[in-house]
């Protein structure tokens, strides 16, 4: 590709002043610090960007996700914790006038371009990924759209062809009381200073819903703040169609066989660690797991558990999703095998059969027999998101798929107090399913902050252990490889690496370790 | 001569009604939209209930002359309209999947009596009178205004379904290319009674008053003591009292001693008139104390008169609703258009029924023979049925009709003009 000296004009004051981009970076290309994706990029990139930029956005989605719910939108905590993901994560989000940081802003805004439009690959496939991503993204968008002052806002929007119409300041006098008793908050001083504009009410829907507006001959008169929801509707909109237009084009993308599992992968993807390693193997015995069950395991093993104990049988889902998170708490092989015998022959199936089939599965899920590859627990992403139960199950996550009545009458069966019940049910509604699980932590083990941001089933063992044995750890040793979440939110962190290195290169197969990234990369990089 | 109507003589009326006093050429003037859009009329869908209670769907029609033929072979007992789609409604089996879709429909209202069983005193279910259609007066007054001055729809057509209830058909061209997430926001903007059978106070009005609430109380205001006070009674009962006073809370109540009950004002008058300035005085009395969006009578006024619109039937773009001047099977009756003008007139139970209808166009039959009309012979039906409508009650309702649909036709001219400017067609 020819070099090409990216040219900016960058306006201090109003002096024009000529300054310039280095190596390939293309000027014009990236003029604010937000977009409303519109063109997919063309360049090239390696494999190891393309991850590297799709887990970096994920990670920050994510924690846009877990901000929202623990802070008002629009409060200091949320500015300050939200702008420091995107500093640690090189993603844009303000206006930088220093002409030295021109470079590192402009890769800054490549990473948000490209990252996006690859999760949108990822995440266009089903009706809920979609509805998550638009989500998150719509925060993003909200948050730097609103840091924007005046000018660079009214630029932003020229820029993309809103062109909302200003009223007069006669208009504004004649209509001052209705627009008094229409926009929320707004006294008379404040609908004096302000700038009130006239659109189109299909372009202000939110507004019109909730009579939050004035409207007069089908043009809702809105303060310039109340821009920042017209803005969003339309960003919505636009996301809304491209991801069906994408999905539908998504056969083409998922037949390249280098971007097939990583895709698969992102949709499911687990941020952290993903508990393959035991560190703690063998030092569990079987008599634990009852006690275990009621005290340290999240609300979908106990769940699981407890339909073994009293059915003597699971189905196939069941058994791997319980399996798996049995082998990462730390169950060998033989003591699996053992457990799952003795739970079975006291139902329908004799020993016999037990050891023909059953085990065998078994021995294929610790990596023993077929393919030999070690299969990893499951993320709590991929319990909500994949493979939701049906009649006869008891997998999945009770916060997900339970029925909120059956819940509330489960957790009550559990003692937990009705206000925390609630808190729970709020949570649920809202879809905040994990949230909800650290609430039902929160109040099996009286803490007012579980103190980790919970993503994994045997993460939630892990932290239950730590905090019942005072610290003792009978639980994995932290690797080097802690996520930025973790850090985060846990306030001494173990590791002395730097959060966020990208993976290794596909060529060099690496050796199993819990890997910052892609849950199952094994499989990926075979 | 009986004017009854009874369902079992269907059968020989709807020919009749099909043949010489349903109003095609308005209709199809109507829903051709002036041609502006091509296949706009092609591609609507109808549907259509036969004898029997069979029901068809996506029907469709090329022209004028196809759409009476095929009304005319099958006498509908209801007909519904629905939405113009991408292709021919017939071929919706045809098309690959996913692109058969609605993309044009009016936004329409549907308000319905029964959903207001719980406010109430005279009637309930099916049952509508005189004291209670007010409520309908009412709803269409504040939906009227504000779908005009709020929104700017010019072109909305009330009609009476016939039964228990009144339809708004929004046919300007920007309403009909509403998307469905719009429709919802318009019925949501217009909606202020919400809960179902668990909730007592279903109104909660917001602090400060919106001018659309504003508006909607002027309205309330000018009808609400004739109506809740004189017919519904509802200051009458000692039941009806407490169902009234639920919705307040205890501040005015009370008004700070157990001792002070309003109940007791109350008895103190004698009128439910007298009653309700009671009510209003505490209101005013305890201005300062009450809590942020508690109103008091205000929040009354909308319980019990505030017009309840399915947001259901207003959401959808493929939704089908019952089509003007179609027969309500039940009760005879011809769903009509609605003179705004006349509105506080207008009585439900005026409504010409089919077999009313049939039985004028008879007897103006006899009296033409007698006049002998040797000149109306030879005649197109077509402009026989213009005559023939207008020896019927149904005239008034089929001029109202005319009427909107000329105002329509004003704003097409200007569309087609330009239309043909751009593609230089001279």
């Amino acid at each position: 590709m020819p070099k090409r000296k990216g040219i900016v004009m960058q306006f201090s004051g109003r002096r024009q002043k000529i300054v310039r981009l280095t190596g390939d970076r293309q000027a014009d290309l990236y003029p604010h610090s937000l977009q409303f994706y519109g063109q997919p990029p063309t360049e090239n990139i390696s494999l190891s960007e393309f991850e590297t930029f799709a887990v970096d956005r994920l990670k920050l989605l994510k924690t846009v996700e877990n901000l929202g719910v623990s802070y008002v939108k629009t409060s200091d905590q949320y500015a300050t914790k939200l702008e420091g993901e995107f500093r640690k994560l090189h993603f844009p989000y303000r206006v930088e006038t220093d002409e030295k940081s021109l470079d590192t802003e402009y890769d800054k805004r490549r990473k948000d371009h490209i990252s996006h439009f690859i999760l949108r690959l990822a995440y266009c496939q089903t009706e809920d990924l979609r509805r998550w991503f638009i989500q998150q993204e719509m925060d993003l968008f909200r948050y730097r759209f609103h840091i924007l002052t005046k000018e660079p806002a009214h630029d932003f929007l020229k820029f993309n062809n809103l062109h909302y119409e200003s009223i007069s300041d006669e208009e504004k006098n004649t209509l001052r009381e209705e627009l008094i008793n229409s926009s929320y908050g707004f006294s008379a001083p404040k609908v004096e200073e302000h700038d009130f504009y006239k659109v189109p009410f299909q372009d202000a829907l939110d507004l019109v819903r909730g009579r939050k507006v004035y409207l007069r001959e089908g043009l809702a008169y809105i303060p310039h703040q109340e821009i920042v929801a017209i803005v969003l509707n339309d960003f919505r909109t636009r996301l809304s169609k491209a991801l069906a237009i994408t999905a539908r084009s998504l056969p083409e993308v998922q037949s390249d066989e280098r971007l097939q599992p990583l895709l698969n992968h992102l949709s499911h993807a687990y941020v952290g660690q993903d508990y393959s390693i035991q560190k703690n193997i063998g030092k569990i015995s079987l008599e634990q797991i009852d006690p275990f069950s009621t005290k340290s395991y999240p609300l979908c093993m106990r769940h699981l558990h407890k339909a073994l104990r009293e059915n003597h049988h699971l189905r196939h889902g069941g058994r791997m999703q319980y399996g798996l998170f049995l082998k990462g708490i730390g169950l060998t092989l033989e003591q699996a095998l053992q457990f799952w015998r003795s739970e079975f022959i006291k139902g329908k199936v004799d020993a016999d059969k037990f050891d023909k089939t059953y085990a065998y599965s078994i021995r294929h899920s610790f990596g023993k027999e077929g393919k030999r590859t070690d299969y990893t627990p499951y993320s709590c992403m991929k319990i909500i998101l994949s493979n939701p139960p049906s009649q006869g199950d008891h997998h999945g996550c009770p916060f997900r798929h339970s029925d909120p009545e059956l819940l509330k009458q489960k957790l009550q069966s559990y003692k937990i107090h009705t206000n925390g019940i609630t808190q729970v049910l709020d949570l649920v509604k809202g879809m905040h399913y994990q949230l909800a699980c650290q609430k039902y932590f929160e109040l099996t083990h009286s803490v007012d902050d579980c103190g980790f941001s919970l993503n994994h089933p045997n993460q939630y063992f892990v932290e239950s252990q730590r905090i019942l044995n005072g610290g003792r750890e009978i639980k994995t040793e932290v690797t080097q490889n802690e996520t930025p979440q973790q850090i985060l939110t846990n306030p001494a962190p173990k590791s002395a690496t730097a959060p966020g290195r990208t993976l290794p290169k596909p060529k060099v197969p690496p050796k199993r370790q819990a890997a910052n990234g892609i849950e199952d990369s094994n499989e990926f990089f075979q | 001569m009986s004017y009854e109507y009874d369902q079992a003589s269907l059968p020989d009326l709807l020919p009749l009604y099909y043949r010489r006093l349903f109003p095609f050429s308005q209709y199809f003037r109507w829903l051709n939209y002036g041609g502006v859009t091509k296949n706009y009329f092609q591609n609507r869908e109808f549907s259509f209930t036969l004898k029997d209670d069979i029901y068809v769907r996506y029907q469709c029609f090329n022209n004028q002359s196809e759409l009476e033929k095929e009304m005319q072979k099958m006498n509908p007992y209801k007909i519904d309209i629905g939405a113009v789609y991408s292709h021919r409604p017939s071929q919706h089996n045809t098309v690959k999947s996913g692109t058969f879709q609605a993309l044009e429909k009016e936004l329409v209202f549907d308000i319905d009596m029964t959903d207001y069983d719980d406010v109430r005193n005279c009637c309930s279910a099916a049952e509508i009178c005189s004291k209670c259609w007010t409520l309908m007066t009412i709803a269409i007054r504040i939906l009227d205004r504000a779908l005009k001055e709020d929104f700017g729809f010019k072109h909305r057509l009330w009609v009476y379904s016939g039964r228990r209830g009144v339809h708004c058909w929004v046919c300007d061209e920007a309403a009909r290319k509403l998307t469905q997430s719009a429709r919802a926001a318009v019925a949501e903007y217009l909606s202020a009674v919400k809960g179902g059978e668990e909730a007592i106070k279903k109104v909660q009005l917001s602090d400060p008053i919106h001018p659309f609430i504003k508006e909607s109380l002027k309205v309330l205001q000018h009808y609400f003591e004739d109506y809740a006070l004189v017919n519904q009674d509802i200051l009458g009962s000692k039941e009806s009292i407490d169902k009234v006073l639920a919705l307040l809370p205890e501040d005015i109540l009370f008004k700070g001693s157990p001792l002070d009950l309003l109940q007791n004002d109350f008895l103190k008058v004698k009128t439910a008139a007298l009653r309700w300035e009671c009510l209003k005085k505490r209101v005013l009395q305890m201005q300062g104390a009450l809590k942020k969006g508690v109103y008091g009578d205000w929040d009354i006024m909308f319980q019990y008169c505030y017009p309840r619109l399915d947001t259901n039937v207003s959401k959808g773009v493929n939704h089908l609703l019952k089509s003007p001047f179609s027969v309500h099977p039940k009760t005879g009756r011809v769903s009509v258009p609605i003179d705004l003008k006349l509105l506080d007139q207008f009585d439900p139970f005026a409504v010409p029924t089919i077999s009313l209808i049939c039985q004028e166009l008879d007897k103006a039959l006899e009296g033409d023979e007698e006049a002998n009309d040797k000149e109306n012979e030879g005649e197109p039906e077509q402009k026989r049925r213009v005559r023939d409508y207008k020896k019927t009650s149904l005239a008034k309702y089929v001029k109202v009709f005319e009427q909107f649909v000329e105002k329509m036709e004003q704003s097409w001219k200007g569309e087609l003009l330009k239309k043909s400017d751009q593609q230089k067609d001279f």
